[in-house]
């Protein structure tokens, strides 16, 4: 069949299925549209926890970002898995015991203080906004590439897909969703890397094909066939570090605790039934995760030798060891045509070589020896990695399909998912919490419908003109989560003597700091030309990129709010009775004091 | 706070420490601090250090969260302080 027509019916499949469930599950009251009524099961919540967190970033371009950095891109990976083990261990049980509906709320009561809230939701608005956004955009570009709809269609459909089972449905409706979709996308991003693994080691595990010997007789490992012929080529070599040890400290650093911080992961807990249910949930999470995460590895190691091999079929300066253009597959003529893969054939032999110009000594030799005169694929988009790498492995078109409706299926879910953020933090942090306290039950279910279709409005009209940092907003999304949410959130279950006064310091001063360090290289609000300084290593302070400050952030957080709550009165009485409340699951023992 | 309560929260704390340090260690110092000195040992095709980064340090995290559950479990049952 054409892979067009099977594309469009394995994603209207998947779209039919996703409506079915959301009539299914429909939300009636604020409990089961917030929390999904406190009534998931943890294992299927950790199953739509890992849908939420996976995102249009996860699905496509972190394997593409392993392929072209290597063992650089392990801050990714152990970045976005380690910060569950926090979660598990400092958050969710303890704000599943809490028992409301959003993490601003939290940070209101346990600091009795309508502007810590106000701060809270201002936090979580930018980072999800900023957060949504990319996956409007992913959607847009999945439908473009493979359904070859105008990027417009393809975003109105994402947006009505969304808006019918997340207004209607709620946290309900999403969490079935969800479970749906990480089938979806979990298949669809495995299938091919198990052919791919098989292809080339005849292991079909990827994560045991990784570290086996290629298939082609040599006898060699796959890792150092990789780092034998990047360095052939003038590469840097596949396994080792290419970035400071600091940076990558931090960085990863920074990943985990913006993870932990992040309010659309951390409502996800308030789901299940039990405080011992949302531990183990996370663990759940983490497994469903980790599916996805350890497989990336090999899909990047995988994919950069088939593209090196692809290019240089033969001895590397021999007449005939480069792949001539008009014998191209078909899948290199693909993507030129949408322009995130171009070349240039700059010594007019026809043929492609691709190789590292900047590594000044090979240059030089290759360019007296062979005649070559500078790398002639002038673009390799990263993203392209996962998207075209079953074209690459020649597999069957319904293998395409799925990873399109894979692709869709992680944008949307977490999409979703942040927009439930958003509009639960509006109706009932904003309008209940602080403007309109006397609205019932059933008017707040109503706004937060209202709010929800507006932050799908506002999030459509960004996917289709995007603003200029849209490429930088994961920075901002976990610098702001890990300096300002996280520590506010750990203090207020670990330490008892944070006050009002010191929490509100400490999440302003880590806010502020990890935003003048972004803002500072990035420019003002990401302005371009507004910069202080270039964005360069030799510019950052102890060599730690904008990226990477999140953590200093959350230092100068923690040391503030320590400091500040020391020497100002200790928090009134029946909030240490709160925290020595929300610190055990079950409510045998002491009174409570409220 | 009730001595029992405290004794919870204590207990929770030590084994809280414990799991962090396991956390710290296999992706901070296996994975990036030690990552040249792991390089040394080869396990099939994979580079320990390297494994721990891009491996390793994910089935340890994973590990890790249901011995944490599980542990709790039994302390909250220890302490009769469990929901049910």
């Amino acid at each position: 069949m054409e892979l067009q027509t099977l594309t469009f019916i394995v994603v209207g499949l998947t779209f039919a299925l996703y409506i079915g469930i959301a009539i299914w599950a429909r939300a009636s009251t604020t409990s089961e549209y917030y929390v999904a009524g406190k009534g998931i099961h943890p294992i299927a919540n950790g199953m739509a926890t890992a849908a939420d967190w996976m995102s249009a970033a996860s699905f496509i371009s972190m394997a593409g970002l392993i392929a072209f950095k290597g063992y650089d891109a392990s801050v990714y990976l152990m970045g976005w898995t380690g910060g569950y083990v926090l979660l598990a261990m400092l958050l969710a049980p303890y704000l599943r015991k809490y028992g409301k509906f959003t993490v601003p709320e939290f940070i209101g009561d346990r600091y009795y203080s309508k502007a810590a809230r106000i701060v809270a939701v201002i936090c979580l608005i930018v980072a999800s906004l900023t957060y949504v956004i990319g996956q409007m955009k992913g959607i847009g570009v999945a439908f473009s590439r493979f359904l070859e709809v105008p990027f417009e269609v393809g975003l109105f459909a994402g947006m009505s897909i969304v808006f019918v089972y997340a207004v209607l449905g709620g946290m309900k409706g999403i969490t079935y969703t969800q479970i749906a979709q990480y089938c979806v996308l979990i298949f669809a991003y495995t299938v091919p890397a198990v052919f791919i693994s098989l292809q080339l080691t005849g292991n079909p595990i990827p994560q045991l094909g990784l570290g086996s010997t290629m298939a082609d007789g040599s006898g060699m490992y796959l890792l150092d066939k990789l780092d034998l012929v990047l360095t052939d080529l003038g590469f840097a070599a596949y396994t080792v570090q290419k970035g400071t040890t600091i940076n990558m400290f931090l960085l990863t650093m920074s990943l985990m605790i913006g993870t932990a911080g992040l309010p659309h992961v951390i409502i996800r807990f308030f789901t299940v039934p039990k405080v011992k249910d949302a531990r183990v949930s996370a663990g759940w999470a983490l497994v469903f995760i980790a599916i996805l995460y350890t497989t990336a590895p090999a899909i990047g190691a995988m994919a950069r030798l088939n593209l090196m091999n692809t290019i240089q079929t033969g001895e590397i300066g021999s007449a005939e060891g480069n792949l001539a253009y008009d014998e191209r597959p078909a899948w290199f003529t693909n993507w030129e045509k949408t322009g995130l893969l171009k070349y240039e054939d700059k010594n007019d032999d026809g043929r492609v070589q691709y190789y590292n110009d900047k590594n000044k000594a090979f240059s030089d030799k290759m360019a007296a020896d062979a005649g070559w005169s500078g790398n002639e694929m002038v673009k390799v988009d990263r993203d392209i990695m996962v998207l075209a790498n079953p074209e690459i492995s020649n597999l069957p078109n319904w293998v395409i399909a799925l990873v399109a409706a894979g692709g869709i299926a992680a944008a949307l879910s977490t999409a979703a998912g942040l927009l439930l953020a958003i509009a639960s933090s509006i109706s009932h942090d904003l309008l209940k919490g602080v403007f309109r306290p006397d609205i019932t039950e059933k008017q707040e279910l109503t706004a937060s419908r209202v709010a929800m279709a507006g932050a799908i409005l506002v999030a459509g009209y960004f996917g289709l003109n995007p603003p200029g940092f849209a490429a930088q907003v994961v920075a901002l999304a976990f610098g702001l989560a890990a300096s300002s949410l996280f520590p506010a959130l750990m203090m207020g279950v670990f330490v008892k003597r944070i006050n009002r006064a010191g929490a509100i310091a400490g999440m302003l001063s880590g806010l502020g700091s990890t935003l003048v360090y972004i803002f500072w290289y990035k420019g003002w609000f990401f302005f371009p030309g507004t910069e202080m300084m270039a964005n360069t290593p030799d510019n950052w302070i102890l060599g730690i990129s904008p990226e990477a400050f999140g953590a200093v952030g959350a230092l100068i957080n923690f040391v503030v709010a320590w400091s500040v709550s020391n020497v100002t009165e200790e928090p009134p009485e029946h909030i240490q009775h709160m925290v020595e409340d929300i610190r055990v699951p079950g409510n045998i023992g002491t009174p409570s004091g409220h | 706070m009730s001595s029992n309560k405290q004794a919870y929260w204590k207990a929770n704390l030590r084994l809280v420490a414990g799991c962090l340090v396991v956390w710290f260690v296999v992706s901070y110092l296996f994975g990036i601090l030690l990552v040249d000195v792991l390089n040394t040992i080869q396990i099939g095709g994979y580079k320990l250090g390297f494994w721990f980064a891009q491996q390793g340090s994910i089935y340890v995290f994973v590990g890790l969260i249901f011995f944490y559950a599980s542990r709790m479990n039994k302390l909250d049952r220890k302490h009769d302080v469990h929901e049910d």
